[in-house]
């Protein structure tokens, strides 16, 4: 006994002679069925090359279109064919002519030998099927679908709607129980028989002829009410894309496909010559395959698809760039925003750097250049310090270094002293922690020593764009985890504060804030207040800070030793 | 803490990340098309008049054949250049060059003429009258380019593309099509020599990477013109060292070099942009990634020098030459861009792990 091989073929005739004279010359009956809409001289030359191989034979010529029942009828004409002429073939087995055999004919023999009451087709129910593209799975056989997916897409898409909004169902006759899969599979033959000699052909193929693609679900439901044994998988390695279309394997794919269990894969690129040379060569020194690992195999598949559909995220380049409705407010993984902290202790960079196994940035957004860490011109990726050339596109620049430093935890300073314009990126993207002590940028303007009425107008400014910056944070549109404490809140209870800040940051890591940063000596910043207060601004971000302050107190609460939670 | 009040550069008019819209929204979207619709056939117009100033040298067009595909340039001087990227585009499977001399001195004439696989034709008309040579180019485009996948490149740029060392642009182009894509897009990189410009050193023929092996991976700026849907990319290497305080003017670094090309298409922009603008959307909008590529731009090769005080005098390479006296003036200078953040050329994964181009869903 011996497995006989359906070739259906349409184009790259070539490749299918060479494939066709492989199997043949193993010992395998080949019947062909040539698409109808082949050329004359196409299909002269096509069978002249294989005029010398007595066991290849063609079969009546069908004109088939994708998607629609002529694939069935072309199967069905040549499997008939096959059954007639060739009594040694104890299993069909069902090919395209871009198809190739990666594993010699005798070790598919050897296991179609070893499993002879065997039908190996994929044939899954519609309930269970994951990959069907568009939604159709079940609709294949209960919507009518009079026009062509590829020439007249607009009203196949219409007429599906229609369909379905106006509750419309064709009856599933009766013993037929829909089953979809790949539509490369291998037959016994007594299988093929009974379904070829079906008393309820005539009434299969009549239904059959209105369903959708039916080439994955003529045999694969009729098999199921005939067969003894079946085995759902295909012996053939086809992966499609996203949106349904085959992949092409070319020749860097040599690695992948020894790595397959199938016996054949599908679609070859017909110019990936070393695939052809190599796999059509008289088989001898194939015997080093590699343990097959068709997971690795899917996962890589799987890969491609998620790349293609959604991509990686926080990256924005020359073929990614997704408008605003798709989520595109976002950098690339989580970083730390801190207002006012490095104003309120005067050590908070290096601290921060310890504590949060962070890099600590300055101001990037500083008004007269992008302060990096460690006071780099240019930081990782390229990224230059100059105001300018961040200030012609924050977005990038921020979205660029949280690329660009993927795997290392990103922090900054920001201020109202700042440059503004990316305050609506940073409140949008999820990935942003962001940490406020509102009206410590007074700090700073206090601690200068310059007069009052010389600082009043500056800190009225400055006071105007935080209070902006926290309304903004404070919209339906902020998307950022955002904590904002005054001023005397925070110096109420700092060690708290600090503790849920590095919480935000690494909420995994290990408590261990054995030290604290040095806050700076508060007393007589109450006055400060009240003079701003008498020269006519009206300071609220600080919140109720006290006219006095003991710094004792925060001090002792500075030192206190940390309890363990 | 005053300059924040001082006047800044805004954003022009282009949509940064996260602002770009949903395409044909508005109710001027068919006015806006028709508009440049108009500006499309004016551009065919302006080529086909003139066609005149191309003198054929060379014609061998009659050699093309369907399905093959095509390599379209403007030259001028780069006899040093051009053996490596004839070569390079013949092993990416460019079956056909169709090239301008643009009034070479330098022997590039002959030693194009003599290439069985080119079509040339000479001019010595204005480069920037014609429109920094695409008038010449669309031409071209216009009468041999229709129904085939057409690559339009300068010298001094090597595409690279997944799988580039494996597949030939013909598997590239057939995975396009089977996408239902028209159009490929690529980001310019400067790739620059370790020390001086002057010292990179280069042989013709060699591939000028060997020399040319740093680069610069994270410092592109992204925008999207809403009018065409173009992407508009500047920054790397030039807009770090020469632009820093001039960053509108950088070099716009996204290209659409490969089109499958229809002789109603014309570039508006060297291949920046092109009409219509469905050709322009080269990118996803929807979150995933599409196929992309490189060009390797190897401009600082110790030629540029020279080349640059030549640019400079001729003011034939921008549209308000003077504005960019300084940048050549500094180009001229033996410049050295490479810095402590480049980063070494190792191939197009890396460039792709770095976020430059992408596979998409090519496997």
């Amino acid at each position: 006994m011996t497995v006989g091989v359906v070739m259906l073929c349409h184009a790259s005739l070539h490749r299918a002679a060479q494939v066709a004279r492989h199997w043949a010359q193993a010992g395998c009956p080949v019947v062909i069925h040539l698409d109808r809409r082949v050329a004359e001289a196409d299909r002269a030359n096509f069978a002249a090359a294989l005029a010398d191989l007595p066991d290849v034979r063609f079969s009546r010529r069908i004109a088939c279109e994708w998607g629609t029942f002529s694939l069935v009828q072309a199967t069905i004409e040549a499997a008939t064919r096959m059954l007639q002429d060739f009594p040694q073939a104890g299993h069909v087995y069902l090919a395209s002519g871009s198809c190739l055999p990666i594993r010699p004919v005798a070790e598919l023999e050897a296991h179609l030998a070893a499993h002879p009451h065997t039908d190996f087709i994929e044939s899954v129910t519609t309930a269970d099927v994951g990959w069907t593209v568009g939604g159709l799975n079940k609709e294949r056989f209960t919507l009518r679908f009079p026009f062509s997916w590829k020439k007249q897409r607009q009203f196949f898409d219409r007429y599906v709607r229609l369909q379905r909004r106006l509750g419309f169902q064709r009856r599933i006759p009766e013993g037929i129980v829909p089953h979809l899969g790949s539509q490369w599979w291998c037959l016994t033959r007594p299988t093929l028989q009974a379904i070829l000699h079906h008393p309820d052909r005539a009434r299969h193929d009549r239904y059959f002829r209105r369903v959708w693609i039916p080439d994955e679900s003529y045999f694969q439901t009729i098999v199921r009410q005939l067969s003894t044994r079946v085995e759902s998988r295909s012996l053939t390695l086809s992966k499609f894309d996203f949106q349904g279309r085959p992949y092409v394997f070319y020749d860097d794919h040599m690695h992948l496909l020894r790595r397959t269990e199938a016996f054949v894969a599908r679609k070859i690129w017909p110019q990936a010559d070393q695939l052809y040379d190599t796999y059509l060569a008289p088989a001898t020194e194939t015997a080093s395959r590699p343990e097959p690992n068709p997971g690795k195999i899917d996962r890589l598949f799987a890969k491609a698809v998620e790349r293609r559909t959604r991509g990686r995220p926080g990256l924005y380049m020359q073929s990614r760039f997704p408008s605003k409705a798709r989520g595109a407010n976002r950098a690339a993984a989580p970083y730390g925003v801190f207002e006012g902290l490095d104003d309120l202790f005067s050590d908070f960079h290096p601290w921060l750097a310890r504590v949060a196994e962070a890099r600590v940035h300055g101001h990037l957004f500083a008004p007269d250049r992008a302060q990096f860490s460690g006071g780099e011109p240019v930081f990782k990726g390229g990224l230059s310090d100059s105001a300018s050339l961040r200030d012609y596109n924050p977005r990038s620049f921020l979205t660029s270094l949280i690329w660009n430093t993927r795997g290392e935890r990103q922090c900054f300073q920001f201020g109202p002293g700042d440059v503004q314009d990316i305050a609506p990126f940073l409140a949008g993207d999820p990935n942003a922690s962001i940490a406020i002590v509102s009206g410590a940028f007074a700090i700073p303007l206090w601690r200068s020593g310059r007069s009052v009425p010389e600082i009043r107008a500056e800190a009225a400014r400055l006071q105007k764009i935080e209070a902006d910056f926290i309304a903004l944070l404070q919209g339906p549109e902020t998307k950022a985890r955002t904590r904002v404490w005054t001023l005397a809140d925070f110096v109420e209870d700092p060690v708290e504060h600090l503790h849920q800040i590095v919480d935000d940051l690494n909420p995994r890591a290990p408590h261990r804030m054995t030290e604290l940063p040095r806050m700076v000596d508060l007393s007589g910043f109450g006055g400060f207040l009240q003079e701003l207060r008498n020269q006519g601004m009206q300071p609220v971000l600080m919140g109720e800070f006290p006219a006095v302050i003991e710094m004792d107190r925060i001090g002792r609460g500075m030192v206190r030793p940390q309890l363990a939670r | 803490m005053e300059p924040a009040t001082a006047p800044r550069q805004r954003l022009p008019s282009a949509c940064p990340i996260g602002q770009l819209p949903e395409p044909g929204l508005g109710a001027w979207s068919p006015w806006q098309a028709y508009r440049l619709r108009l500006r499309r056939r004016a551009l065919l117009l302006r080529a086909a008049r003139r066609r005149g100033q191309l003198v054929p040298v060379a014609d061998r067009t009659a050699e093309i054949t369907p399905e093959d595909v095509l390599c379209f340039m403007c030259v001028r001087n780069e006899a040093s250049r051009l053996p490596f990227a004839l070569n390079h585009n013949r092993r990416l499977g460019v079956r056909h060059f169709l090239i301008v001399d643009n009034a070479s001195t330098d022997g590039t004439s002959a030693l194009l003429a003599s290439q069985p696989d080119v079509s040339l034709w000479r001019t010595g008309a204005s480069y920037k009258a014609a429109r920094f040579g695409m008038d010449w180019l669309t031409w071209l485009m216009l009468r041999h380019g229709h129904g085939h996948w057409c690559l339009t490149l300068d010298a001094d740029e090597i595409l690279i593309y997944p799988y580039w060392q494996s597949r030939p642009l013909a598997a590239l182009t057939e995975w396009l099509d089977r996408q239902g894509h028209a159009s490929f897009g690529a980001l310019t990189v400067d790739m620059y020599p370790e020390g001086a410009v002057s010292q990179a050193g280069h042989t013709p023929g060699d591939d000028p990477i060997d020399r040319l092996g740093w680069f610069d991976s994270g410092n592109y700026q992204v925008q999207v013109q809403p009018r065409m849907r173009n992407l508009w990319v500047q920054g790397g290497a030039r807009a770090r060292a020469f632009f820093a305080d001039s960053p509108r003017k950088a070099p716009t670094l996204n290209k659409t070099p490969l089109v499958r090309w229809h002789w109603r298409y014309a570039y508006v922009n060297s291949t920046h942009a092109l009409l219509p603008p469905h050709l322009n959307e080269v990118y996803d909008t929807t979150g995933g990634e599409r196929t992309s590529g490189v060009l390797l731009h190897t401009k600082f090769l110790p030629e540029i020098l020279d080349r640059s005080a030549e640019e400079k005098s001729r003011g034939e390479h921008f549209a308000d030459g003077a504005q960019y006296a300084a940048y050549y003036d500094r180009l001229a200078a033996d410049p050295v861009l490479h810095c402590a953040r480049s980063t070494r050329y190792t191939g197009w994964r890396q460039m792709e792990a770095l976020g430059l181009m992408s596979r998409g869903g090519w496997i």
